[in-house]
């Protein structure tokens, strides 16, 4: 038997519905590698960052910060917050997961991102015969992966790029990439645009600890909350 | 370069890892006691992502400058408005990267290599 008749098919069908995913995960990990070493990490703790939080965006928010020489709450509550999304997605795949051990739904939830829960679920939708656990493995495992040794290669490669280059700007880039898509419809668009707003506003007033970024955050949620709720009169 | 102690790095990315896990683990490790956030909370964690995301980003390509011109002018801003319009029309991560990363190396270098 070779490897591939000894895994599950449903495995190989995740690791094969990857594959584009990857394409887009690989310049994401490598600049995370890069700015945290741009930013004064080292590469253990670039690759340790990968390894135990495991979110892109919140990383690179996280060592963007780190950079600025931010305070140890904003840059922990800012990384949270972003990852706050995620509850949803915790609470959309959960029935999938039920029938599996404590253990299995352990090791799932640390797996969950964005891509592998939005993939499985419209997998689960629309094919009944998938097996929940091996797919979303596939899927999940395989841009565990490929985030680690992107991540590793950025770091080491950081060390060496020349900072005239301007390579921090991917940070933006890769924050410019994500935000587009949020920006969906009136509310989450205002507080797009409000929130960027106030960042300017609110720094230019020069609030200590960079906090900044939190009040301009919620400015921007506050003012998506009313948008919407002056639309639905 | 950043001023913080390599213990402090270690100690933000263990507390940013231990919440992480925690709101990834929630609703697995729940469900059957309680199956869905609530709608209040869903509401609002909706602007969530597009509020965060603009206030890193706007901080990062805007520098304000003495004047308007100078200001709408600057290299980043530029970059950072192509690659905007790229990230609208392709969706696409990979090419909104070197999109903007080409944009910002010509308008930096360009000028140079032809003068």
């Amino acid at each position: 038997m070779t490897l591939r008749e000894r895994l599950h098919p449903d495995l190989v069908a995740g690791i094969r519905a990857a594959g584009p995913i990857v394409i887009g995960i690989i310049p994401f990990a490598l600049v995370t590698g890069i700015t945290a070493i741009g930013a004064g990490l080292t590469v253990a703790e670039a690759v340790g960052m990968s390894v135990i939080v495991f979110a892109g965006a919140s990383q690179l928010a996280a060592i963007d910060l780190i950079g600025s020489n931010a305070s140890f709450i904003v840059v922990v509550g800012t990384a949270v917050v972003i990852n706050i999304r995620m509850i949803m997605y915790s609470a959309s795949i959960a029935p999938y997961f039920q029938p599996f051990s404590l253990r299995i739904r352990g090791l799932a939830a640390y797996v969950l991102t964005d891509q592998a829960y939005a993939m499985s679920v419209a997998e689960y939708e629309t094919n009944d015969q998938r097996h929940r656990l091996w797919y979303y493995v596939g899927i999940a495992a395989t841009l565990w992966v490929v985030w680690q040794i992107g991540t590793v290669v950025g770091a080491v490669l950081g060390a060496s790029v020349p900072d005239s280059l301007g390579l921090d700007f991917a940070l933006p880039l890769v924050f410019i990439a994500l935000l587009v898509p949020a920006m969906k419809d009136a509310g989450t668009t205002t507080a797009g645009v409000v929130a960027g707003i106030a960042a300017l506003g609110v720094a230019s007033v020069g609030v200590p600890l960079n906090f900044d970024l939190p009040i301009a955050a919620v400015i921007g949620i506050l003012s998506g909350v009313a948008v919407d709720a002056w639309r639905n009169v | 370069m950043t001023e913080w102690s390599h213990g402090g790095i270690w100690a933000a990315i263990a507390g940013i890892g231990i919440c992480t896990y925690a709101i990834r683990l929630s609703f697995i490790y729940l469900f059957g006691r309680i199956d869905s956030v609530p709608p209040r909370i869903r509401h609002v964690l909706r602007y969530v992502p597009a509020a965060v995301l603009a206030a890193l980003v706007v901080p990062s390509v805007v520098t304000v400058q003495p004047t308007v011109g100078e200001t709408l002018l600057d290299d980043r801003l530029i970059a950072g408005t192509i690659a905007t319009l790229v990230a609208w029309r392709t969706g696409d991560i990979f090419y909104t990267i070197v999109v903007g990363m080409s944009a910002l190396w010509v308008i930096r270098f360009g000028p140079s290599l032809i003068g």
